[in-house]
């Protein structure tokens, strides 16, 4: 009897660690609490989704995927030390953070493990620091802020603009990218405003912008505080039409700035109401699994998780080592791989370049107006 | 300059706010000797409190009703019978430690209870604008600067017209003179901190619709009402009113005049030229130290 309970028991060692050997390890690092617990979560739930949806198809390579989660706190700190462990196990793909500043720290040790990460951080600079294993789930401002400041231009019309930004890397980054485009393309600045992370009144904010007297404003702050200038630019009055990215025109601000919001215009990256039909079904079946409507969040982790895919299949092998050589100067159509819902293209930084979408709120409602084209 | 009606009313408008919440810091103060470093989120607590009555499906003007009862249940009886009675015998410095407590543990129970997102909340003003000396005003900064200003008339008239409020003044002036003519010394302390709790909803009611429910927005609230008393005058109500006009108004036109970028240094640099030229605030009076 013992010995026939040995053998069962070496016998399941061997399968599981058989098992284990076969599946594809990804580490996930994200902001499941804290400040930005919903953006990690979206971004979590995503990544499962997407890992579900492919196991269940035969895996990658025929072999199974496999992910771990950890909780950065929304903490850069705690998302470094998350990420050093995560690095430790040795995954094949560290996926994660999604705030810019926890990925501005992780990035250095990723690369130093020769580990590819695949993040969901927007500021301009992270991408620019010649770091060849770090890769973009949605634009970096230096993508979306030219079709931004054309599409002021050219179909706003606007003549002179008033720029109000968040003091951090973020809005520092957007600004002056957006800045720079506006003057090429001939629309003039002629307000240049500041302002705080946390920032309670814009009372005096929207009284610069009221005496500029700007044919558009753009606003580029954090949700909560993109929220707090929509009311109080209704408050005073400024009937100037408003220009933002996705911060702007969110479902979280739509609900906190109320009727305050109709009217405000941004682009985004990516949006679950976009008119593609492939986003559509990654919505419903987000939706069934979860019971909400993921953010851009939720669908930035799912594509990570196929651009795992994908960039492996075209290897033909799991080489965490040649990961990132593979996926720089890679075009993903969404013909041949439906899980990445667009066509994309990944550029020598890391960047991506695909369709993206100007939306309008209307009736509180986000509506998608135009989608805009690759940049290349 | 063209704007500068506009900045004067919005500026005017969270200044009474800040008023409000300053008028707290004194009056309790005067009564019992108690510097209440939680009274930002005193400020934050009672719009939580009108939306969880929201949530069970009360509508807005019985939730206000509810929120200004429970606020004076929590944040004037039980804080001064649970709190700052059995600390006051430690001293003034013990006291005001225990209210930095207090402040962080209303702001982590209000995220663990709700969430750390900002929530809407609705305004008792409605929106729009009406024109005022050929400008155009929001009807919320006229209706947030009215009601505060009829809020701040009815206390001073409680205060200066009344018996009851004579007996208020008398109790925070000598409270054993006024015991030995009679003077409810105990139940004037109790009503000053019944008196702060409504002020403290009050003021919730009117400026969370603008700065939207956020269980940390007790923290710049309170920083600028503190300001505000220390400006106006600690010990003086009249202070501690003009001390948060002040400050609304100085706010609003240093980030639009000077920078926007260093607004928040303009009143703390502002409160040091007060403190260093007249300690006592613009309208307190000198306090005599016996040594």
């Amino acid at each position: 009897m013992k010995s026939t309970l040995l053998v069962g028991a070496l016998l399941t060692a061997i399968t599981t660690t058989g098992a284990f050997a076969q599946a594809i390890k990804l580490a996930d690092v994200a902001e499941l609490s804290g400040g930005g617990a919903t953006v990690g979560t979206n971004w979590k739930n995503g990544i499962d989704l997407a890992i579900e949806e492919i196991n269940a198809k035969g895996g990658v390579l025929g072999r199974k995927l496999e992910v771990t989660h950890a909780d950065s706190q929304s903490n850069p700190g705690v998302a470094r030390a998350q990420v050093q462990k995560a690095l430790d196990a040795e995954p094949y793909v560290l996926l994660g953070p999604g705030y810019s500043g926890s990925v501005k720290v992780t990035a250095p040790l990723a690369a130093e493990a020769g580990i590819t990460q695949i993040m969901g951080g927007e500021a301009a600079e992270l991408t620019q620091a010649g770091n060849k294993f770090l890769f973009r789930t949605s634009f970096g401002q230096q993508s979306s802020m030219p079709k931004v400041a054309k599409y002021i231009h050219d179909d706003m019309k606007a003549k002179t603009v008033a720029v109000v930004w968040v003091n951090n890397d973020f809005g520092r980054g957007g600004r002056d990218v957006v800045i720079k485009e506006l003057e090429r393309l001939g629309s003039k600045v002629v307000a240049d405003l500041s302002t705080e992370a946390g920032q309670a009144d814009f009372a005096a904010d929207v009284g610069k912008i009221k005496a500029a007297n700007p044919d558009a404003v753009f606003v580029y702050l954090n949700e909560e505080e993109s929220a707090r200038i929509l009311k109080e630019l209704k408050r005073q009055g400024v009937t100037a039409p408003l220009m933002g990215e996705t911060t702007l025109i969110g479902q979280k601000v739509i609900e906190l700035a109320g009727d305050a919001a109709n009217g405000a215009r941004g682009h985004v990256g990516l949006t679950t109401d976009a008119p593609v039909d492939l986003i559509k079904g990654f919505r419903d079946r987000f939706s069934k699994k979860y019971n909400y409507v993921p953010d851009h969040n939720g669908l930035k982790g799912y594509l990570a998780v196929y651009m795992v895919k994908a960039t492996t299949e075209k290897m033909g092998k799991v080489d965490s080592k040649a990961f990132a050589d593979t996926l720089h100067g890679l075009t993903i159509k969404a013909a041949d791989e439906p899980g990445i819902l667009m066509d994309v293209t990944f550029d020598q930084n890391g960047d991506i370049d695909r369709q993206s979408f100007l939306v309008e709120v209307v009736e509180g409602k986000q509506v998608v107006k135009q989608v805009l084209p690759k940049v290349k | 300059m063209s704007n500068l009606f506009d900045l004067l009313v919005a500026g005017l408008a969270t200044g009474a706010i800040y008023a409000l919440v300053a008028v707290g810091f004194t009056l309790l103060w005067q009564t019992s000797q108690t510097i209440n470093f939680a009274q930002g989120e005193f400020v934050m607590l009672p719009a939580f409190l009108m939306l969880a009555a929201m949530h069970v499906g009360a509508p807005f003007w019985l939730a206000i009703i509810l929120g200004i009862l429970l606020s004076m249940i929590l944040l004037g009886l039980a804080f001064k019978m649970l709190l700052v009675d059995p600390m006051m015998r430690h001293g003034v410095l013990p006291l005001a430690i225990a209210t930095m407590a207090l402040a962080i543990g209303i702001k982590e129970a209000v995220k663990q209870f709700f969430s750390a997102e900002a929530s809407p909340f609705p305004s008792i003003v409605p929106t729009g604008d009406i024109t005022v000396l050929g400008h155009v005003v929001s009807l919320q900064s006229i209706g947030v600067l009215v009601v505060a200003i009829l809020a701040v008339f009815g206390l001073t008239t409680l205060l200066n017209r009344t018996s009851l409020g004579h007996q208020m003044q008398a109790a925070a002036q000598n409270p054993t003179v006024a015991r030995i003519i009679g003077v409810p010394v105990e139940r004037m302390i109790l009503l000053t901190f019944l008196i702060n709790a409504f002020l403290v909803a009050l003021a919730s009611l009117l400026i969370t619709p603008i700065y939207l429910a956020k269980f940390s927005s007790g923290e710049v609230l309170g920083q600028a009402a503190f300001i505000a008393a220390i400006v106006g005058g600690f010990n003086q109500v009249r202070g501690a009113i003009a001390g948060g006009l002040l400050i609304g108004v100085l706010d609003n036109l240093a980030a639009s005049y000077i920078s926007t970028q260093y607004r928040a240094a303009v009143p703390l640099i502002f409160l040091i030229v007060v403190i260093l030229f007249r300690p006592q605030g613009l309208l307190g009076r000198a306090e005599e130290r016996t040594v």
